[in-house]
């Protein structure tokens, strides 16, 4: 690393001044945080939380059924109406949550073995090849990949043909919930083998070896030694897919059956009927789950490993 | 440690998983060459027709260009905003510190639907037309976090006596970050921003509810979806955008293998520094 | 490491008045403008630019480019999915199309909405020549006239039909009740729209007289719920609902369904791809019809006007109706859709008598006012959204 021949040359004083902001900035730091944050932090905190919040306070308010202003008048009654049993909401919640679980373990399971692989197993180029395999379908248009999956799935789609043709019999997975399933794992499948590939990158080959110094076999180290070093990559990646999962509504709608009713689905019918405040105070469901999963996650550490 | 049969099986588990993601993308590619606007299998009538359709589509060429347009800028926001803000955290303690992270990670953890939604109603207080611009921001709030965690990553695992290092020889910030940290933390970056450019390339809820009358790549497939006319075209589409993708993803990732080494060494500086239990300053 | 202590809280501090000040005011009442006062009585000079939210397709470049050409006002137009994303976008920014947009394509069950809302502006419907060759019930239907004033003017429509596999249901269905009994149980699709409770309502109007339905748009909860109940029944018998047409399209092609409510568009297409279907309209039906509303704040009105004059021209009915697969609202354009496509004119049911589109309930928002009893105490669009919540969840 030479030094800039340029910089010394660029002038005394410009030099001399550069040093004196550095010197500045390494004396008061929190001055050196407030310009490295501020800037973000302002545009971040203005533009979206803002939004945010307006839109939960919007919660508490209703809409006047002529003509679909909203009206200030502060009530329970969104949320009354959301968490009340004679309402499906709550088992939408529920059959959201429960398919974005799934779709989270079925990703772990199909990730962590190729990710694995591609660390500790693969020549350098074998890996260059399955990162670059790994990466391009999230470049694929998420809408297109759907629609393949509605012919694959199909009554006389591809799966189908390829299970009469070694003798098995039709499968009726189109527009069912497995459907969903299926589909939600193949597309956010992706985003969890990378931050599971860099967290098990990150485990040095010494570790392996001392474990095995110490007796371990395969098992053992998997459990033992990998698994917990590779946890925050695991939940690093299930932040991607559950969250992804619980606010999706396009592919539930494509792909699934007629009880595939997702929150996503609500809200979004919810803001075309124009009840902003009823979609709100639906929407706070899912934000709430993920502000409890975030909590857990960031206490296993999983943000070191985004 | 790994013996003979668990490398074959693993060796095998991966290559059912590439095959799992693969399969509809070949399926994607049969279908561009599908003569019927209904996809049906198995495909009975072939043909090269929907390609100079699409090639002659201008409002297909238009929409790809939006998007690469509005996946860079969001990119350059993202890269920039997301390392102040990971600097800044992971430099510094201070009050909410903690609460950042959760902060960034939101506009990616919430629905989509909530992100558009809260951000048109903050357009109309502002009193902001939609444009380009807005989708650009729109598709920012939820890039800058892919970028920051990366970086924040890379950052924790570096120790600052490098800096103080780096300073104590006589560098000023800007050479301290050119010769320092930049080759420590461009394989973060890179990948961050890859993936950065990825998500926003391929946004379509958000940018449904900020878009005026641009329409970005996303947009224009779902209007052929819906419209079911010309559906072969989106194919043709999805193929050929996977076809050129190949060539800057591939360059991305020798660019992360080529500092792989910097990347590693650093890492192990930093293990052996943290296991030494030398107390950072 | 060291601490931070008052610059930071300092700037957490203005940040979050900031953040108050904006949350606060963000979430006031934004009132829709009125309509402008007084009708215009000539369409005036062009702008130069005309900005559309519309149905895709509906100012494709093969009818558009013409318009532009002749009248300089180029088009700018967003696509929208749904009704419901339509109504959204003209009521943000302060309502009335915010100032950015000039015409909507609205479907019936917004078109009330937007009214009511202030969104759109009553239309001088004597500055389109056309309007007087329109089908009589399109020239003022109850989606988008009240008491007398056009907020809009009509431009094309389809009616909701019974498709079957003619391979797999047999006999010949002859009516909607085919699509609510057990016999194609697992085969069946209807759209995945709250709108649909009407097609239900309309059904019991027939087969259960004593609900007292009068008009399958204006239920009161009683009837809404019975509704409700119904389409609960038929959910089992269903094996999907379909969102755009092309998905019933590829159900019908890859044997999945066999039978359900769909348009004239689906039909043609299963057709060309060789699917053995037929269609029957079991009259009374439902069936839906887009205007175009001129937002209440457009800022190219005289461009909005020239394209409303434009596009309801016989040829260019004619012309868009075929690019996107529905029914022109001027009958004077079937002979240009059989120069265009042989016997798409009778495709698309446009060369039908008088009698046969008096019998189509066509798409008419939910609102409070219950016409035919007098009250206000008819559920609204939210209560049918929340009603098809209950059906699908």
């Amino acid at each position: 690393m030479a030094v800039d021949a340029g910089a010394l040359s660029a002038g005394p004083s410009l030099r001399r001044a550069r040093l004196r902001l550095s010197g500045l900035l390494w004396r008061r730091p929190w001055l050196k945080a407030l310009g490295l944050l501020a800037p973000p932090l302002a545009a971040f905190l203005i533009v979206y939380i803002g939004a945010l919040v307006a839109l939960f306070v919007a919660s508490f308010w209703t809409i006047n059924s002529f003509t679909a202003a909203i009206e200030h008048t502060w009530t329970l009654a969104n949320y009354r109406l959301i968490f009340a049993g004679s309402q499906p909401y709550l088992h939408i919640a529920a059959l959201t949550l429960e398919i974005a679980a799934a779709v989270t373990v079925t990703d772990a399971i199909l990730a962590f073995p190729l990710a694995y692989f591609m660390t500790r197993l693969a020549s350098r180029r074998t890996r260059a090849l399955l990162f670059v395999m790994v990466l391009l379908p999230l470049w694929s248009s998420y809408l297109v990949r759907i629609y393949a999956w509605q012919t694959i799935l199909a009554h006389d789609g591809a799966l189908n043909w390829a299970l009469n043709g070694i003798g098995l019999g039709d499968q009726n997975l189109a527009y069912t919930n497995w459907a969903v399933w299926i589909v939600f794992s193949y597309v956010w499948l992706p985003f969890m083998v990378l931050p599971v590939y860099a967290a098990l990158e990150r485990i040095p080959d010494s570790y392996l070896e001392a474990s095995a110094d110490l007796g371990a076999r395969g098992w053992k180290t998997l459990r033992s030694v990998i698994l917990p070093l590779a946890l925050p990559g695991l939940v690093a990646g299930s932040i991607f897919t559950f969250s992804l999962t619980l606010g999706d509504y396009i592919t539930p709608l494509l792909v699934g059956g007629p009880s595939s009713n997702f929150i996503g689905i609500e809200v979004y019918r919810f803001i075309g009927a124009s009840n902003i405040p009823l979609a709100a105070a639906f929407a706070t469901i899912p934000m709430l789950i993920m502000g409890v999963y975030l909590l857990i996650a960031r206490r296993i550490g999983a943000f070191e490993a985004l | 440690m790994t013996t003979r049969s668990s490398r074959i099986s693993l060796a095998i588990c991966s290559a059912l998983v590439i095959a799992f993601l693969w399969i509809p993308l070949v399926i994607i590619a049969l279908y561009a060459f599908n003569r019927s606007n209904i996809q049906g299998w198995p495909i009975t009538s072939w043909t090269f027709h929907w390609f100079s359709v699409t090639w002659h589509n201008a409002e297909a060429r238009s929409a790809l260009w939006l998007s690469i347009r509005v996946g860079l800028a969001t990119t350059g926001i993202a890269l920039v905003l997301g390392t102040m803000a990971a600097a800044a955290v992971a430099r510094f303690r201070f009050f909410g510190r903690d609460t950042v992270s959760f902060l960034l990670v939101l506009p990616l953890a919430l629905p989509g639907i909530i992100t558009g939604t809260a951000l048109l109603r903050f357009y109309s207080f502002a009193h902001i037309q939609v444009s380009i611009w807005t989708i650009v921001i729109g598709h920012a709030t939820f890039c800058v976090v892919v970028v920051y965690n990366n970086v924040v990553a890379r950052l924790r695992r570096t120790s600052p006596s490098l800096i103080e290092a780096s300073q104590d020889l006589g560098a000023d910030g800007w050479q301290t970050f050119r010769f320092v940290l930049w080759p420590v933390l461009s394989t973060a970056l890179v990948a961050g921003g890859l993936l950065a450019f990825a998500l926003s390339f391929d946004e379509v809820i958000v940018t449904y509810f900020t878009a005026g009358a641009q329409e970005t790549l996303p947009i224009f497939i779902l209007d052929n979806i819906e419209r079911g006319q010309q559906l072969p075209v989106v194919n043709v589409v999805a193929f050929f955008v996977i076809a050129i993708t190949a060539i800057p993803v591939m360059l991305a990732q020798r660019v992360m293998r080529d500092t792989g080494i910097i990347r590693s060494g650093a890492a192990q500086v930093t293990e052996a520094v943290e296991a030494a239990e030398i107390p950072a300053v | 490491m060291r601490r931070m202590r008052k610059g930071h809280a300092l700037a957490v501090v203005v940040l979050a008045a900031v953040v108050g000040a904006f949350a606060a005011s963000a979430a006031t009442v934004r009132a829709g403008s009125t309509a402008q006062g007084g009708l215009p009585t000539k369409i005036g000079k062009g702008e130069g630019r005309l900005d559309v939210i519309e149905w895709p397709a509906y100012t494709d470049k093969s009818f558009a480019s013409k318009f532009e050409k002749q009248t300089g006002c180029i088009i700018h137009r967003k696509d929208a999915g749904a009704s419901g994303d339509m109504f959204s976008l003209m009521h943000a920014h302060g309502g009335g199309g915010g100032g950015q947009w000039d015409l909507v394509s609205a479907s019936g069950d917004a078109s009330l909405r937007l009214i009511y809302a202030h969104d759109v502006q009553p239309v001088n419907i004597k500055l389109i020549p056309s309007w007087k060759d329109f089908l009589p019930v399109f020239k003022s239907p109850a989606h988008n006239t009240l008491n007398g004033v056009h907020y809009g003017v009509s431009v094309q429509w389809g009616p909701n039909t019974l498709i079957y596999n003619t391979k797999k249901v047999k006999p010949a269905p002859t009516g909607w009740s085919a699509i609510y009994g057990q016999k194609y149980k697992g085969h069946v699709t209807i759209p995945n729209n709250p709108i649909q409770i009407a097609d239900a309502a309309l059904y019991l109007e027939k087969v259960k007289p004593s609900l007292g339905i009068k008009d399958p748009y204006e239920l009161t909860q009683a009837q809404l719920t019975a509704a409700v109940n119904l389409l609960k029944q038929q959910k089992p018998l269903l094996k999907r609902f379909w969102n755009f047409a092309p998905d019933e399209d590829a159900s019908f092609k890859n044997g999945d369904v066999w039978i359900g409510a769909g348009w004239p568009y689906q039909t043609l297409q299963l057709k060309a791809a060789k699917v053995p279907v037929k269609e029957i309209v079991p009259l009374p039906t439902t069936g839906w019809a887009d205007t175009w509303m001129l937002a209440a704040k457009a800022p190219h009105p005289n461009c909005a006007y020239m394209w409303m004059k434009y596009v309801t021209t016989p040829q260019v009915e004619a012309k868009q109706a075929l690019v996107f697969g529905e029914t022109p609202v001027n009958p004077k354009a079937c002979s240009y859709m059989n120069k265009l496509e042989k016997g798409s004119c009778a495709g698309y049911h446009l060369n039908e008598p008088a009698s046969y589109y008096n019998k189509i309930k066509f798409w008419k928002t939910p609102v409070p006012q219950c016409g035919w009893q007098k009250s206000n105490d008819c559920t609204d669009y939210n209560a049918w959204v929340q009603a098809w919540a209950q059906v699908t969840g």
